[in-house]
């Protein structure tokens, strides 16, 4: 598909209703994370204990964290780390993914054996358990969460690029290629992974979604990006101990991955009805 | 039948050796000597030998693996760095703590989710499908540790229903079952809704309100049971999944359990703890997918002719 | 009369495929309704047995006769209890006909409990029975048999079985024989002609192949793009033809002693529901047609022997 036609389909798609208001909202999410520090005046890991727990008021929209931190404020700058982890992660998933199932769909033999074995090995295991082993083997941090995203979810991918190419690697135009003497990097390159682009995209998207998730599960568990650095998951790890004293410092964060979360499945059903790419993911 | 099931447990073998080597390398993948993870700080110069001696680590890789995996066969999974008791003792323990959860979050959230994609496909397109598929997407977004904690806000501080946490007694249970039961529901809501709507289209079904059946036997005695087939493949599969929300579930509300008891050994760096949870949850994943495969067998009789 | 249909009219959303039909058929009669795919043939199938509403159609207008009352009028819970038991179906797949997950016998049983009332030992017996008299080898055996295990011609008996288990008065056969092979059709053809001669059952054979019908049949409805071109008894009907298109389907029949090649075709295609032609529907395809074909649609016409045609330019000249 071409890039005009990419486009257009992402306009048709921002031009239904689910499309436009889950648009809305991820522009308004990437936008306040990325104008963080001009939106608000405080400072995300500055204490100001007088302060502490303070419920939600004007100075304070979402409140105080344990340590009088503005809630909004490291909301904002939780979602910078909390995206940039998995849109980094997914997008480093999908590549290799990309790679490793064109290369099996279309040289096939022992090769493509391998990665079927590896995607079958990975597939029936839930994401968060390869991840906690990822975890376990490289420790904690920010690292460790994006290697783990990227492995858990880099089956999925490589599945259903190697769907795609087998689907159209006997079709006619690149017979016709062949028989011409094209080279297989060109025949790769030039027509194969473009055909099968979108749906691969529009998975990693909805992907993307699910890592926020991990990410911020990883978080709470204490395994994910570590303090002060806020995340979502990571800021409620440490409010999950002060439930009943300020459940907003809960309750905020949560509703940013979830609302987030449910955009990107809205805004990904969309593109996938404008694309009309529905049985082609399915195949997979 | 017996047939069937041979070829499928060997099918696991070549998994389970794949899934349990990954587990065994993590000693010896991660930073350090294997020798100075497996002890507590401190620990003298005998118990050191004890340990070589034992994991055979100054053999090759392959070697140690084999005695590692001859000991796990054998029950013995090792000693707790942080606890000094047996793992295997450790593991026991909590087990049943584990299997309950997800027996019961298993049932809960095939039950609901088979009702309500039911509903769902009967009214497909009307508001009742509207309203369970809005709550299907919502079900399968939330992250289940934070509908957890909300829950206990909810039931727990504001209603006073059910512990906050711990395992004793049924009440302790249901919050946690609600929590993972609730993403599995909105699964199993929306394959069976897909698979209701597929197998209704059928030509058969045609043919069965020719014969004069009613309505309600026709959906559920014979394309109810067609939609089954897919549902109880979907389940298998991501059988996994619910117990990756055990694990999730367990440490939110502080439920001694498989998942608690792994988060606490990865944080305390306590590895023999952190092998035998992963090897177990990986064993109960793949008995998952073989119990799917058995059951889609018993209701398709195409498949236990395929494999025959 | 058994079965009179009467200018009848199905609705599907906002298209009508087909209208202003009328045929009768009594007991012990052979119904042929042909016509190419596309001409409505089905929908009469799914009108008669009152299974529109299942593929988002209805009767819009018009009655189906049967036994005295209009099954057209009657609300879906006293339409059921003719279904199965007073009219059965036979469809056109035998392959995708039959539950795949339930075993033979409880598939044909049921029709025997549910419609007769006999107990599960009683209406086992009546399977193997009837099973046995379709020629259907190791009867019990098959009963235990999934369809998956059985041949197309062996499953299209076994719907056949079912479709006779509650004794019904009328048998709706929908191309019974489009999806077998050519020997297993002849059988299975013959084994419905000997049923309704036995039984005196009234048979509605829908089919494409005019051979079959000539083989068979007693009467004939010969339909094209959802409208009646001609309704005769058999013999005046392929004696002498009076639709230009019921002339064209005979002359696609091959026959013994033609030359190789000399198969006629009927030019063109049937047009869809959506771009119905005006006037006469065959005009764009017949050899006969003028300016008034395109124009008016043709009136039904009522023959000396009893037949009744809708054209213009009709052949077969004592009525111009």
């Amino acid at each position: 598909m071409s890039l005009k036609g990419t486009l257009n389909s992402i306009g048709r798609a921002l031009r239904t209703p689910k499309g436009a208001i889950s648009g809305a909202w991820l522009a308004l999410v990437v936008l306040g994370a990325i104008f963080a520090p001009v939106l608000t005046p405080y400072d995300y890991d500055i204490q100001d204990l007088p302060n502490a727990f303070a419920a939600p008021s004007f100075a304070h929209w979402l409140g105080t964290d344990e340590f009088g931190r503005d809630l909004l404020t490291r909301v904002l700058y939780g979602a910078r780390t909390s995206l940039s982890v998995s849109v980094l992660s997914i997008s480093v998933s999908v590549f290799t993914g990309m790679v490793l199932g064109a290369a099996a769909g279309y040289f096939g033999g022992a090769f493509d054996r391998a990665v079927t074995i590896f995607v079958d090995l990975t597939w029936s295991f839930p994401e968060i358990l390869i991840a906690l082993i990822l975890v376990a083997i490289i420790g904690p941090g920010i690292t460790g969460t994006m290697v783990a995203i990227a492995v858990a979810y880099l089956a999925q991918f490589t599945r259903l690029t190697r769907a795609q190419i087998m689907a159209i690697r006997s079709e006619t135009y690149i017979e016709a290629a062949k028989s011409l003497g094209a080279r297989d990097s060109f025949i790769l390159l030039r027509h194969l992974l473009p055909n099968s682009l979108a749906p691969v995209l529009v998975a990693g998207m909805l992907a993307t979604g699910d890592a926020i998730i991990l990410e911020a599960t990883l978080g709470f568990f204490g395994l994910g990006a570590q303090p002060p650095t806020p995340s979502w998951g990571s800021m409620m790890s440490s409010g999950s101990a002060l439930l009943f004293k300020a459940p907003w410092i809960i309750v905020f964060p949560g509703l940013a991955v979830a609302i987030t979360v449910v955009a990107i499945n809205l805004f990904g059903d969309a593109l996938i009805r404008a694309l009309d790419i529905k049985t082609r993911l399915r195949e997979a | 039948m017996l047939d069937y099931l041979i070829r499928r447990v060997l099918l696991l073998l070549p998994v389970f050796l794949a899934v349990s080597a990954i587990i065994f390398l993590i000693l010896h993948l991660i930073p350090g000597d294997p020798v100075d993870n497996l002890l507590k700080v401190g620990s003298g110069p005998d118990a050191r030998a004890k340990i070589e001696a034992k994991y055979g680590l100054d053999q090759p890789l392959i070697v140690q693996y084999g005695m590692w995996l001859g000991n796990v066969l054998q029950g013995d999974l090792g000693t707790s760095i942080i606890t000094r008791r047996p793992v295997s003792s450790m593991i026991a323990q909590v087990l049943p703590n584990s299997l309950m959860l997800g027996g019961f979050a298993l049932l809960f959230s095939s039950i609901m989710g088979i009702i309500l994609g039911i509903v769902a496909a009967a009214y497909r397109d009307r508001w009742p499908d509207q309203i369970i598929m809005g709550g299907v997407l919502l079900g399968s977004t939330l992250p289940s540790f934070w509908l957890g904690l909300l829950l206990i806000l909810a039931f727990s501080v504001q209603l006073s229903w059910f512990p906050v946490s711990g395992a004793r007694g049924w009440e302790s249970l249901v919050l946690p079952v609600l929590t993972i039961g609730l993403g599995g529901m909105a699964l199993v809501a929306r394959v069976t809704r897909v698979s209701m709507i597929d197998a209704a289209s059928r030509d058969f079904v045609l043919l069965l309100h020719a014969k004069g059946l009613s309505p309600a036997r026709i959906r559920l005695r014979h394309v109810l049971r067609h939609a089954l087939i897919p549902v109880v493949t979907i389940l298998a599969l991501r059988i996994g999944w619910i117990l990756g929300g055990a694990v999730t579930v367990e440490y939110v509300f502080a439920r001694p359990g498989l998942g608690l008891t792994l988060i606490k050994a990865l944080a305390q760096h306590d590895y023999p703890v952190v092998q035998a949870c992963l090897l177990m949850l990986a064993i109960a994943v793949m008995l998952g997918t073989l119990l799917g495969d058995i059951l889609q067998a018993l209701m398709d009789p195409r498949v236990r002719s395929a494999m025959t | 009369m058994l079965l009179s249909v009467e200018n009848l009219g199905v609705r599907i959303g906002k298209v009508e495929p087909l209208s202003s039909l009328s045929f009768t058929l009594d007991r012990g009669e052979i119904l042929g309704l042909v016509g190419e795919s596309g001409s409505g043939k089905s929908l009469t199938a799914m009108a008669v047995t009152g299974l529109l509403p299942l593929i988002g159609g209805r009767i819009a207008e018009g009655a189906v006769m049967f036994d005295g009352t209009d099954l057209s009028k009657l609300p879906e819970d006293r339409l059921r209890p003719y279904r199965g038991k007073r009219i059965a179906l036979v469809t056109q797949n035998p392959m995708t006909a039959l539950d795949p997950v339930q075993r033979i016998g409880d598939q044909v049983d049921i029709m025997a409990r549910l419609h007769l009332g006999l107990d599960a030992k009683a209406a086992r017996a009546r399977t193997v029975e009837l099973l046995t008299r379709l020629r259907i080898p190791e009867a019990v055996t098959v009963c235990d048999a999934y369809p998956h295990q059985l041949s197309g011609g062996m499953k299209q008996r076994i719907v056949i079985a079912m479709a006779l288990a509650a004794e019904p008065d009328l048998i709706v056969a929908d191309e019974p024989t489009t999806a077998l092979d050519v020997t297993v059709q002849a059988q299975i053809i013959h084994i419905l002609g000997e049923l309704v001669r036995e039984r005196g059952l009234a048979l509605m054979l829908i089919t494409h192949d005019m051979g079959v019908v000539a083989q068979v049949c007693d009467k004939v409805a010969v339909l094209y793009a959802g409208r009646l071109a001609e309704t005769r008894a058999v013999g005046p009907l392929f004696a002498s033809p009076h639709h230009p298109y019921t002339t064209a389907l005979i002359d696609c029949i091959p026959r013994e002693g033609m030359a190789r090649g000399s198969l006629t075709g009927i030019p063109g295609l049937v047009p869809s529901v959506m771009s119905y032609p005006s006037g006469c529907r065959f005009h764009p395809r017949c050899p006969r047609a003028d300016a008034t074909c395109e124009r008016t649609i043709p009136e039904t016409r009522t023959l000396p022997d009893g037949g009744i045609v809708s054209c213009h330019h009709p052949l077969g000249g004592d009525h111009g």
